[in-house]
């Protein structure tokens, strides 16, 4: 009783305990009831109920409204479905004139601009796809067929490899230094001689087209959300769904508006890049001491004089770590879609995946953390970079990286031409080293996969068979037996509890939408091997991250790790999983473990670092020890810090599991990737991603809210 | 006095969201308290004033006094909620956004506590920011900003960066960048008062030097009630967004008009602030052969009149005797002050 007195909080939570097992205790499990498997909720059943709303014929398996709710909101996919097809193909009519056929064509609006859309982005990437790699698609688009037949000459030749190699070295050695230039000058190198060029310039080119206009539509919506509350209001629930929203989820409706191909990948890219990249700038204007703006119009600027002179060029880090993010997420992008058709790297993973070659699979993925890795620094090294004076300098010293590029322009085409001498046969290795003619490695690796799957396959097996017979599935079964009625009021008490009435609505309406939907139990396994990863990532990122701590290198050292373990496509870390564990749950569960462990261990140090120096010292003078020290001071101040950690891990757990569904799991990633191959899935497609993305949000609002209300409590920042 | 180039009547700026309705009801009656308690928060609570041209009203206060924001109403880097505000006669409330933006490009110049200069230029382009902003030609502004840099004693470090200057340095910055299009008028919000002491104490005196021979019309603001002594032709005292006491820095310790007045100046030493004038008999007295100068600070005299027994002739410029001062009287002055207080 002492206890309840000294901490109501702790009554409560009790209370809310006792209420979620009685109601689970309460309400039976219905005979009828089976975890449905498959497209079984698609298949026509005399079991099922119907109803009708707006006209769409919603059916299910009606059970205890305590057990399941019926999916009132069934309709929604068919309807978005509906409506785009409707959108696509019926709306609004108009005259346009073809120029191929020569004359008017009626054609509805929405159907026109996408093809406008995507012509103009598909010109976008050929043209610098063209530059890269060579080919005569841009021409002909200015000219004609005939005209390239005439004049062959005319066809774009490509840069030899060597030339973008010395580029990308050039441009790390200005932006950063030595030890960049050497890293960018090898990464090209070993991406030529292992052959795999013109992927990555494919997915290069990707990116050059994407994260510019991703960059410019970002940095435009960013101003107007700092100057007019409105558009930050409007703008802000989309970022925040957009931010949990598993990017993989979005990829299908881009393939309805779009089609198959860069085209419509690069569009949706933008769709995911521009969101960081908004938050980025108005974080980065809103960081702007206030008294510069006031210098600012006391010189007398006028509005656009402000924006462009003083208020952009003041926040230019923040804005540049924008940049940093956008080419991140388009390059992630670009790897996820392949699944759209996206040509590149990740076409190949794809390819190799598919084909259990996990040796080529390794060759491709290397090659994308190398790149990943790359573009992360370079873009991170510009946003660090501080301008500098060079008015006094001669114009060499200030064009010097200019002249050096330009040297290595002519050495590289003299030597793809002395090239075309000495390799008469077969391919000009100085020139494009073709796929699959470079060195490979995939036999080694696939023997390496083969020798440990002989040597170690019982010891594999057993574990396999132990996790997912005594802890997986138990758990699976756990989650599936909690009645509808018992999550809800688990979930809205919980929201209650931490953070008011407010909290509990928000909560409660973000969990109705799941539970309403025709997805619940789908949601409640991807739920379980969320909670499954993310309670392992937060033992095992805790553990090494407070170890890591005790010592200011090794501490720094792990932060480098994250950093580079980061810059990785969540698709990436499937490829080594697949080669000790096969196709199993296992695999998908260890995949999250590892990606989502990443956060929980930055965190960790850096809630560890963010104690002041002060209370360090006060509490050293205080004679405590080193555990003393840990368990009293600096637990408790990092751990608000700790729990954002939480809730990164638990995003990166949940993108994680989603794309686990391409080795097969059954949770909502499942169907959404079921949806990709669906003519009508884009709903069903959209549908499921505003369902993961909410399961994110429910923890994020609960975790936050209370990070908000801990922080105050201690009175920091 | 000459005409007022500042002129403030009745001016309010009231913080909230009906503030604008509550000013109206209030008819002239703020009262802070009841206006909080309806979520409005009064930063400036009439003030009117004049400032003349060539003169240096310095507004001292204690953080929260509204003196910054008094500031910001009179450069209208924010909207003041009430009352007038005459630029050299123009009506600044009724200027429409162009013709403010040609009021600040020719005649305001502001220099900010954290200096606000922009980071992405160097120190030059920095002063030449304004006149960049303003239309003139890249080497017209830079040489004319080159003339500010040597003006405020930077010469040698015009391609600096902000980041590689010391504290005092980058306030010369902005010093240099608020005169760089030689504004009448000039805006220092609390200039010193993240430096050093000495380095303070540095800028202080150069700041007066410029002053000296730029006549520029000046509202300095700040919390420090020495430097308000040291700089001010007149000082403005304000608390809670009321101006308590406008006077001559003299008048203010000599006759501090309200309680919270006076605690500033208890601890002043006199003999630094006042003039002989201000504490001189007006008549001509029984007076010894030593004559001094109306305008001295009394510290600077004191012990030249203290070796006399007789009273002292005071005279002004053209050597005509105006007063007398007798020696108890700098002894009452130096230590009376304090001990009627106790």
């Amino acid at each position: 009783m002492e206890i309840i007195k000294k901490y109501p909080k702790v009554f409560q939570w009790l209370f809310l305990l006792a209420v979620f097992f009685a109601l689970c205790f309460a309400i039976e499990v219905p005979e009828t009831y089976k975890f449905i498997r498959g497209q079984a909720e698609f298949v026509k059943d005399p079991n099922q109920s119907t109803f009708i709303f707006l006209g769409k014929e919603v059916r299910y398996y009606a059970f205890d409204v305590f057990w399941r709710l019926p999916p009132l909101l069934g309709w929604l996919p068919i309807w978005i479905n509906d409506s785009l097809f409707f959108l696509m193909n019926e709306w609004m009519p108009m005259e346009f004139w073809n120029e191929d056929t020569q004359e008017f064509k009626t054609r509805p609006l929405l159907l026109q601009i996408s093809r406008n859309l995507t012509a103009f982005m598909t010109f976008l990437i050929e043209l610098i796809r063209e530059i890269l790699l060579g080919g005569l698609e841009t021409i002909v688009a200015f000219t004609s067929w005939d005209f390239i037949d005439a004049y062959p000459w005319a066809e774009l030749p490509g840069l030899p490899w060597t030339i973008v190699a010395a580029g990308f070295a050039i441009l790390s050695y200005k932006l950063s230094g030595k030890g960049l230039a050497i890293f960018a000058g090898l990464t090209m190198v070993y991406i030529s001689i292992f052959g795999q060029w013109k992927p990555s310039m494919q997915t290069l080119s990707f990116i050059l087209v994407a994260a510019p206009l991703s960059f410019a539509f970002g940095l435009g919506l960013g101003i107007a959300a700092f100057k007019s509350k409105r558009v930050e209001k409007a703008l802000y629930p989309i970022l925040l769904v957009m931010q949990t929203m598993p990017q993989y989820a979005v990829l299908v409706p881009a393939l309805v508006l779009f089609g198959v191909g860069d085209h419509a990948a690069v569009i949706i890219t933008m769709v995911v890049a521009i969101p960081p990249m908004i938050l980025l700038t108005l974080l980065g204007l809103r960081a702007i001491p206030p008294e510069v703006i006031e210098a600012g119009r006391m010189s007398g600027c006028t509005n656009w004089q402000l924006m462009f002179k003083v208020l952009i060029p003041t926040a230019r880090r923040d804005i540049l770590i924008g940049v940093n993010q956008v080419i991140m997420v388009c390059f992630s992008m670009a790897v996820i879609s392949a699944f759209i058709g996206a040509k590149g790297l990740g076409f190949n993973l794809l390819l190799a995946l598919n084909q259990l070659n996990i040796g080529l699979a390794l060759e491709a993925g290397l090659c994308i953390s190398l790149i990943a890795i790359l573009l992360d620094k370079m873009s991170l090294a510009w946003a660090n970079k501080q301008i500098d004076y060079f008015g006094n300098l001669t114009f060499y010293e200030r064009n010097k990286n200019l002249i050096f590029f330009g040297g290595a322009f002519i050495v590289g085409i003299l030597l793809a031409y002395a090239g075309s001498f000495y390799f008469k046969e077969g391919f000009n290795y100085l020139f494009e080293v073709p796929h699959n003619k470079g060195i490979s490695t995939a036999d080694f690796w696939n023997k390496g996969v083969d020798w440990i799957f002989e040597t170690f396959f019982v010891y594999i097996k057993a574990f396999n068979t132990w996790l997912i017979q005594d802890v997986l599935q138990p758990m699976r079964a756990l989650y599936l037996r909690m009645p509808a009625v018992a999550t809800l009021v688990l979930v809205v008490g919980a929201g209650y509890l931490i953070g008011g009435i407010r909290s509990a609505l928000v909560v409660c309406a973000l969990t109705l939408f799941i539970a309403l939907s025709p997805w619940w139990d789908r949601a409640l396994v991807t739920t379980y091997m969320a909670t499954f990863g993310v309670i392992i990532s937060c033992i095992i990122g805790f553990t090494v991250g407070t170890l890591c701590f005790q010592n200011k290198n090794s501490a720094k050292f792990m932060l480098g790790v994250c950093d580079i373990f980061q810059t990785f496509p969540s698709f990436v870390y499937l490829i080594p999983v697949m080669m000790l564990f096969g196709i199993t749950d296992t695999s998908v569960l260890i995949a999250v473990i590892v990606y989502a462990t990443i956060p929980a261990t930055r965190y960790t140090i850096e809630g560890l670092r963010s104690v002041p120096a002060g209370l360090h010292d006060a509490a050293t003078m205080s004679g405590v020890n080193k555990f003393q020290r840990l368990t009293k001071i600096e637990f408790p101040l990092a751990f608000p810090h700790m729990m954002l950690g939480l809730n990164q891990t638990i995003v990166f757990a949940l993108f994680m599991v989603i794309i686990g569904a391409f080795i097969g799991t059954e949770d909502l990633g499942q169907y959404i990737l079921k949806a990709l191959s669906d003519k009508n899935g884009a709903g069903i497609g959209l549908t499921l991603g505003i369902c993961v993305a909410f399961i994110g949000l429910i923890f994020d609002n609960l975790i936050r809210t209370y990070v908000g209300k801990r922080k105050k409590h201690l009175g920091i920042d | 006095m000459s005409e007022a180039v500042i002129k403030c009547e009745n001016v309010y700026k009231i913080f909230g969201s009906n503030a604008h309705k509550m000013l109206q009801d209030a008819n002239g009656n703020v009262d802070a308290k009841t206006f909080q308690e309806n979520g409005c928060i009064v930063g400036v609570n009439d003030a009117s004033f004049e400032v003349s041209k060539g003169e240096m009203l310095v507004v001292m206060g204690l953080s929260g006094s509204g003196k910054s924001t008094l500031l910001r109403c009179i450069s209208r880097l924010t909207e003041a909620t009430g009352g007038k505000i005459f630029i050299e006669g123009q009506d600044l409330l009724k200027l429409n956004n162009k013709e403010l933006i040609n009021l600040r490009r020719n005649k305001m110049g502001m220099v900010f506590q954290s200096f606000a200069l922009l980071p992405h230029k160097t120190v030059v382009e920095n002063i030449a920011f304004p006149l960049q902003i303003k239309g003139i030609k890249t080497e017209d502004s830079i040489s004319k900003a080159m003339d500010m840099v040597k003006l405020v004693g930077l010469d040698g470090r015009e391609n600096y960066f902000p980041r590689e200057l010391s504290g005092g340095q980058q306030q010369r910055v902005g010093i240099a960048r608020s005169l760089a299009v030689e504004p009448d008028i000039w805006f220092l919000d609390e200039p010193f008062s993240a430096l050093d002491p000495l380095i303070r104490k540095e800028m202080q005196d150069e700041f007066l030097r410029l002053q000296e021979k730029l006549q520029k019309t000046i509202m300095f603001i700040t919390h420090d009630f020495d430097e308000a002594l040291k700089l001010a032709d007149r000082i403005a005292i304000m608390k809670d967004g009321i101006i308590e006491q406008l006077d001559t820095p003299a008048n203010i310790v000599l006759n501090p008009a309200t309680e919270y007045v006076k605690k500033f100046t208890e601890e002043v030493p006199r003999e630094k602030v006042l003039t002989i004038e201000d504490v001189m008999d007006r008549s001509d007295a029984d007076s010894s052969d030593l004559k001094v100068l109306k305008d001295e600070i009394i510290e600077n005299v004191a012990e030249k009149i203290l070796t006399q027994e007789k009273a002292v002739s005071v005279i002004d410029r053209d050597n005509k005797v105006v007063g007398s001062i007798n020696p108890s009287k700098i002894i009452q002055t130096v230590f009376g002050g304090r001990k009627n207080n106790n």
